[in-house]
């Protein structure tokens, strides 16, 4: 399953769920104000984390650019993905969940 | 969505319902287009997660407030085959709720003489997981 | 779009369903029916009646599915049939019915 997330974590809770939600095996793509979820230094950083153990946590380049994060601000291991890769990862999945 | 409802198998359908009943409208509109996905007889579940679990407290009531108490349509749910509603078990907690909190919902099985069962099932993260896996559409609200 | 009986105007949607719950009467209901060629019989009138008792249980008019088998448990399997009930409301018995009670269009009626 393709679980995408594009709220802020700190303006609402879809982040927290999807990551509580989600099972080992799926991945997680973070797009538009999603992407501030995945910086190194925020509150969601130890789940996000945690996350990576069993499941692949990405961001969409062109989302992360827009907002003037640096690849280096992200958590180790989240992977920045450009929108071919958003649309191979979406079809390569049977079903997709979206957290709005 | 036409085309799930016209090809001819049945399929999972998962409604997910994140937000609290009277502040917006997706609350309303999510019980809606559920139960006319069930009147479809696709096999509908419900899934309450976050404030959607507000969503099924007990003694709501709108006179007050000049909207229309939908929170008495939940009870059809029954009427239309819907015979799985989840609650996410953490999400009632950190609101400070439980399952007496929520309105005592149930369905008339057909095929035991039309006994009364109850129709919330509190489930834990890990079988809410398992629900959403296996869920062939997921909408949200 | 408004309906006119008996010198006075109610309010309706495109289809014909009363806007305000509130304007509904007996006789609102048997002129409606007028309009379409249908008498009410004590028959029509036990389908519009358990109609609006079901509205004012749950706030919404059931989809013809839910209604069948709910008459059928009401009223038994003689009635709770969708035959028994399309010849009573030839153009669909949870919508015509519902237009009678002065409900809006059923949920899960499309």
């Amino acid at each position: 399953m393709l679980h995408i997330v594009n709220k802020s974590p700190f303006e609402k809770n879809s982040l927290e769920t999807c990551l509580r939600l989600s099972s080992a095996g799926s991945s997680i793509l973070l797009i538009e104000d999603g992407v501030y979820g995945a910086l190194a230094g925020g509150e969601m950083a130890g789940t996000i984390r945690d996350a990576l153990a069993d499941r692949t946590v990405c961001v969409l380049g062109p989302d992360l650019l827009a907002r003037g994060i640096d690849p280096g601000r992200l958590i180790d291991g989240v992977e920045i993905v450009d929108y071919a890769a958003f649309v191979k990862l979406a079809v390569e999945q049977p079903k997709v969940q979206s957290w709005l | 969505m036409s085309e799930e409802f016209t090809s001819g198998t049945v399929k999972k359908f998962l409604y997910v319902n994140r937000r609290a009943p009277h502040g917006s409208n997706y609350a309303q509109e999510g019980l809606e287009v559920a139960l006319i996905g069930a009147a479809f007889e696709q096999d509908v579940a419900m899934a309450y997660l976050d404030d959607g679990v507000f969503q099924l407290k007990s003694g709501q009531d709108t006179g007050k407030i000049g909207t229309k108490n939908f929170s008495a349509t939940y009870r059809a749910l029954g009427d239309y085959d819907v015979k799985r509603v989840y609650v996410e078990r953490e999400s009632l907690e950190r609101r400070g709720l439980s399952q007496e909190d929520l309105m005592p919902l149930v369905y008339k099985d057909e095929d035991d003489d039309w006994e009364e069962k109850p129709l919330i099932h509190v489930v834990s993260a890990e079988e809410m997981r398992r629900i959403i896996d296996e869920s062939d559409v997921i909408l949200n609200f | 779009m408004s309906l006119e009986i008996n010198g006075k105007s109610y309010e309706t949607d495109e289809e014909g369903y009363l806007a305000n719950l509130s304007d509904w009467s007996h006789d609102l209901a048997e002129a409606m029916a007028r309009e379409d060629g249908c008498d009410l019989t004590d028959n029509h009138w036990e389908v519009v009646n358990f109609l609006r008792e079901y509205y004012d249980e749950y706030q919404i008019a059931p989809a013809v599915r839910v209604l069948t088998k709910a008459i059928g448990k009401r009223l038994g399997k003689d009635k709770g049939n969708s035959r028994y009930l399309y010849e009573l409301f030839p153009y669909g018995p949870a919508k015509q019915a519902c237009k009678y009670a002065g409900l809006p269009k059923p949920t899960g009626c499309v």
